[in-house]
């Protein structure tokens, strides 16, 4: 990794169905977690597979920059909800699945301290089939971790997870990751409000910012400051959902 | 194993009605044998049944090799190429409103009376199920493998043979075990039409000799062969492909 870099975006964003951002201005700050926190429809997953380079539903006029200048693609590295471990490889081909796809030769001892980071040192044989949720997740982490991005782009990765494996893998995250610049896109108002040095909240209107718990992430489970951030978040996240309720329903895009 | 116990079942099942059949109408052996006498006349023709079979079992063989190499180079190259999708598709499904049958006469003239003829047949009859069953699986790669891939910069022939072709394996696995099961139908096809060799030609030379138990014995044995083919294309396919061999799992735990 070559030092951490700021990402900015700015623009707007249609859909077939209209307007889904407009003036939308975000920064992900270097070396931080930047949380987006939103309800389903509303395109904080379109707003990070922009920053990924990857395909939307969404015309998107704007710029999005490196805080270098330089191009982003090739600088990010993406995690989703579905640890998306390809069922026919070992966990060990899973973690060096970039190399191979790039044609080049994977490093299998960087790849064994990196499973060994996770706690799966043991399981480089198994295939994901053979491992609990929890444990394909992490596998995706020392994954995600091999392919040595400085921006890493999460896209709801715990949410599957129940909450006693998910508030450890945010730990284990939160270590790993240190130094990058992370884009977490949740739900979830008590992760934003455990992780991030920056939380976002999407909504029909723009981007909302609220206050800040205090001390540095990750917080604790139990701190009241972060519980208090949640309990804001939450109530802000009720307030800007439709009134209608047309879109609470619909899939995240 | 429980399978494998009602399957026996079931066969033993089918021979006491068969056998009540010719017990209760009292019809003659040579109109329809009694599972016994059929038994029998496998035993006592088994060289030449096994001669024949053993012709069949080649042309089989060798058209599931050829048919099937041909169906999966159709199917990636119609999921690379979008020209080749918009020009061979509608051609493919329109071979297959054609009969197979009435083409056997022509390839019998085209290519002889010996093997190459049924080998021909049988490529033709499982080159479309393995073709279409196979790029419908490439066709449904998930989206989020895609998206990973993409992320990580994968070269294009990276993601068909690193990924699209692995993903799509069980599905191929599922047109194989169908061709399997249709490779010796057409070669048995041919050799009506014309050959000097094979079941298919052994049932036609009994069938005109009233001899029905041999009839009957060499039909038995080619359903046992076809049996077998199958029940090996599963085997290998499970084996092969994925350890649970099911195509649902895998696909349930995928995204879309």
């Amino acid at each position: 990794m070559t030092g951490a870099i700021g990402v900015t975006v700015r623009g707007n964003a249609e859909t077939s169905a209209g307007a889904l951002f407009r003036a939308l201005e975000l920064t992900l700050g270097e070396g931080q977690w930047t949380c987006l926190l939103g309800v389903s429809g509303v395109g904080k997953s379109t707003l990070l597979r922009l920053i990924a380079g990857l395909e939307t539903h969404a015309d998107f006029r704007g710029r999005i920059e490196a805080s270098d200048g330089q191009r982003i693609p090739g600088r990010v590295a993406y995690m989703a909800q579905s640890d998306l471990l390809f069922p026919w490889s070992s966990v060990l081909g899973n973690v060096t699945a970039g190399a191979r796809l790039r044609g080049e030769r994977p490093c299998l001892a960087r790849a064994r301290t990196l499973l060994a980071r996770v706690g799966l040192a043991e399981f480089e044989d198994r295939k994901p089939a053979a491992l609990s949720g929890g444990q394909r997740q992490r596998v995706a982490l020392a994954r995600t971790l091999a392919e040595d991005r400085p921006v890493i782009l999460l896209d709801e990765p715990f949410s599957a997870l129940d909450a006693h494996t998910r508030s450890e893998m945010q730990d284990l995250a939160f270590e790993l990751l240190e130094g990058r610049t992370v884009l977490l896109v949740t739900h979830d108002p008590g992760e934003a409000a455990r992780l991030g040095h920056r939380i976002h909240v999407m909504t029909a209107r723009g981007l909302r910012s609220i206050p800040m718990p205090t001390g540095e992430p990750p917080r604790p489970v139990d701190d009241p400051s972060m519980l208090a951030c949640q309990g804001a978040l939450h109530r802000l996240l009720r307030d800007s959902a439709p009134s209608s309720d047309g879109n609470r329903g619909a899939p995240a895009t | 194993m429980r399978g494998w116990h009602s399957a026996v079942l079931a066969a033993l099942l089918l021979g006491a009605v068969w056998q009540l059949v010719v017990w209760t109408t009292g019809v003659q052996h040579f109109i329809l044998p009694s599972p016994g006498q059929v038994l029998a006349a496998m035993w006592k023709h088994r060289v030449l049944i096994g001669e024949h079979a053993w012709v069949t079992l080649v042309e089989v063989l060798l058209g599931l090799a050829i048919g099937s190499a041909l169906g999966i180079a159709t199917a990636i190259h119609l999921s690379v190429s979008a020209t080749a999708q918009a020009l061979l598709r509608p051609l493919l499904v329109f071979s297959q409103a054609i009969p197979v049958f009435a083409l056997a006469p022509i390839l019998t003239l085209w290519l002889g009376y010996g093997l190459w003829s049924k080998i021909a047949m049988a490529v033709l009859i499982i080159y479309f199920p393995v073709t279409s069953a196979f790029f419908d699986g490439l066709m449904r790669t998930p989206h989020g493998f895609m998206d990973l891939a993409r992320t990580m910069g994968a070269r294009p022939a990276a993601i068909m043979f690193r990924i699209r072709i692995p993903a799509a394996l069980p599905a191929l696995g599922t047109g194989l075990k169908l061709a399997a099961v249709y490779a010796p139908i057409g070669a048995v096809i041919g050799e009506w039409v014309g050959a000097s060799r094979g079941l298919g030609y052994l049932m036609l030379l009994a069938n005109g000799r009233a001899k029905i138990d041999l009839m009957f014995a060499a039909m038995l044995v080619l359903g046992v062969v076809s049996v077998g083919l199958y029940l090996t294309a599963d085997f290998l396919t499970r084996r092969a492909f994925f350890t649970d061999g099911s195509e649902e799992a895998f696909r349930s735990r995928a995204p879309g």
